[in-house]
């Protein structure tokens, strides 16, 4: 028991001369870091991004070569054609995918990353004599034990709650939340479970090679948190639980970063890890909601329960696509609010060219995008960009929303809560604190909207319904904005 | 590397991504999110070496299996963010095919 310190001295340097590599390579792996940091900073304006995703493609490469001649191969047509095998199918998906499915595109990607990191993790845990973490006395180091059950578990939460967010998404899924009675008890114990038993799997005795079952316990208990994390969390959260998993693939692949001591994992683990977080804190605070609030899950299912009966029929007006051709054509200056039901409607085409018959009739046409419309961040300007809605004609919340007081109409197309008032005035709201558009300072509001049935996400009614100014356009998104197009072409 | 440089790595990595995301454009959140997706994928070079050394062949296989994921990543990753960002443009840009601004 004496040579204990001793012996823990002698491991780290027999791991230390394991990872005793080549400068050279070293450098390679900073540099492809670098790049991958230069591809982050490419995204601060359209116009450099495409250069930035260059960058992060040349880091990537130079990561994979570094990596393949750097090591003595035994496999390598395993090995390509295992990269052959994923390349091609990632790369028909990238080209095939819609737009629109985009959300459910990403989530699907982030199970992958984390799955990938699973594996990692494993293969790690089987043979850690070929990643350096194997200690003098057989057993893997205690530090690097860690490491590797973080990075596994932390990538077995990604998969499973990516899994359960593309379902949602995708609609395979009910969007609603979905509610186990007292899940918050199984959900704190569950993770208590997997950090004790990750502090157990560090400084057990049992430290060989693929020994110790502890490791398969806390994946599986990693596996079923992510499930039970994201299954009560209902779609229009979604934004935040997609920026969330986006964070976790990154922190996956950070802690595989240590145990694999490789900079190039760890500084765009970090750059993931908290590009994901900052978008969830974004999203949270577009909807005026802790993120713990939103994690815990359940909201809207409480409130449309309650919203929907105490409802009273009041007075709306409602409108032709005639009439409202007539009236965009009348105006100077028109704002769009797209939502996530002109995603559904996949109306973005028939939108772009409403709005270049406007611009025809000298309208000034503009797009106004809350930060938390539709299904991930950025998700409406992806759609009117696939359009051809050029982006200077797109504004951000803060860039426009003084400028309804001035504008003759403002156009709702799939969108709800984000311009209920109620945010603004009434507390006992769900949605009290989150900042809205001031749609009703425009001279005329058009708001295209199914039937009058349904309300939006928060199950809150909207004021803006029953204004005097407002026209209601109660179609599909689609063939009403068609319809407009032809009264305005004819 | 001993745990400390490492560690110092990942805090200052973790800075540079705080100032570097949040100067990144909402309009392109979607891209950041795919392109983020795609780079994280770096964790190929864990799945290749697993897969490179002889010794377990139940590691090669599970680092195998790693490689194809991540590559459907990298590529596909890449691939879509490419294809979004090709789609942003910029006013009075009309149809005919001028470069000139």
């Amino acid at each position: 028991m004496m040579l204990a310190p001793e012996n823990t001295v002698d491991l780290s340097l027999a791991a230390d001369a394991a990872h005793a590599v080549n400068p050279w390579v070293a450098l390679a792996y900073l540099a492809a870091g670098v790049l991958f940091i230069l591809a982050l900073r490419g995204l601060s304006s359209p116009a450099t991004s495409r250069r930035g995703n260059r960058y992060g493609m040349a880091g990537m490469a130079i990561a994979v070569i570094t990596t393949l001649v750097t090591h003595s191969i035994a496999s390598l047509p395993e090995i390509l054609a295992a990269i052959a095998i994923g390349g091609a199918i990632g790369f028909v998906i990238a080209r095939r995918i819609a737009m629109t499915a985009m959300p459910q595109l990403v989530a699907a990607f982030h199970s992958l990353v984390g799955l990938a990191a699973v594996l990692v993790a494993a293969a790690a845990f089987l043979n850690p004599a070929a990643f350096g973490i194997l200690g003098l006395d057989g057993n893997i180091l205690p530090v690097s034990r860690l490491e590797l059950m973080l990075g596994a578990a932390i990538g077995a939460i990604t998969f499973s709650g990516s899994v359960i967010a593309f379902l949602k998404l995708n609609g395979s899924l009910s969007g609603a939340a979905i509610l186990l009675p007292a899940r918050h008890w199984i959900n704190l114990g569950t993770l208590a479970g997997i950090l004790v038993l990750t502090v157990m799997f560090t400084h057990s005795p049992v430290g060989g090679p693929g020994e110790n079952p502890l490791f398969w316990v806390v994946l599986g208990l990693a596996f079923a948190i992510g499930f039970l994390l994201i299954i009560p969390i209902g779609g229009a959260d979604m934004p935040v639980v997609v920026s969330m998993l986006n964070s976790y693939s990154g922190w996956a692949a950070a802690a595989m970063g240590f145990t694999l001591h490789n900079t190039a994992m760890i500084i765009t683990g970090a750059l993931v890890g908290s590009s994901g977080a900052i978008l969830s804190y974004i999203m949270c605070r577009a909807m005026n909601r802790s993120f713990l609030s939103v994690i815990a899950g359940g909201f809207g299912a409480e409130a449309s329960s309650s919203g929907g009966e105490a409802r009273e029929q009041r007075a709306y007006k409602q409108g032709s696509a005639d009439d409202a051709a007539f009236m965009l054509k009348q105006a100077e200056s028109v704002i769009i609010i797209p939502g996530y039901g002109m995603a559904v409607a996949q109306a973005q085409h028939a939108l772009r060219e409403m709005g270049d018959l406007l611009k025809e009739e000298g309208v000034s046409v503009r797009y106004a995008i809350h930060p938390v419309a539709g299904r991930m961040p950025g998700h409406m300007n992806v759609l009117l960009a696939e359009a051809n809605v050029p982006y200077d004609d797109v504004f951000e919340l803060e860039d426009i929303n003084s400028q309804f007081a001035q504008a003759d109409v403002a156009f709702i197309i799939g969108a709800n809560d984000v311009v209920n008032p109620a945010a603004k005035t009434d507390k006992g709201s769900p949605i009290y604190g989150m900042p809205v558009f001031d749609v009703d300072k425009a001279k005329t509001v058009m708001f295209i909207k199914r039937s009058m049935g349904g309300v939006g996400y928060a199950g809150v009614d909207n004021d803006v319904f029953y204004m005097d100014q407002t026209m209601m356009l109660l179609a599909d998104a689609k063939k009403m904005v068609e319809e407009i197009n032809k009264a305005l072409s004819a | 590397m001993d745990f400390i440089s490492i560690l110092s790595i990942f805090v200052m990595a973790c800075f540079v991504g705080y100032y570097v995301v949040w100067s990144v454009t909402p309009a392109l959140h979607t891209p950041l999110m795919a392109v983020t997706n795609a780079i994280s994928s770096v964790i190929i070079v864990g799945a290749l070496i697993a897969s490179a050394e002889a010794g377990s062949p139940a590691a090669k296989w599970l680092g195998l299996g790693a490689v194809v994921l991540a590559s459907v990543n990298i590529f596909g990753g890449f691939a879509v963010t490419e294809r979004m960002l090709a789609m942003y443009r910029k006013k009075d840009r009309p149809a005919a095919k001028g470069p000139r601004t």
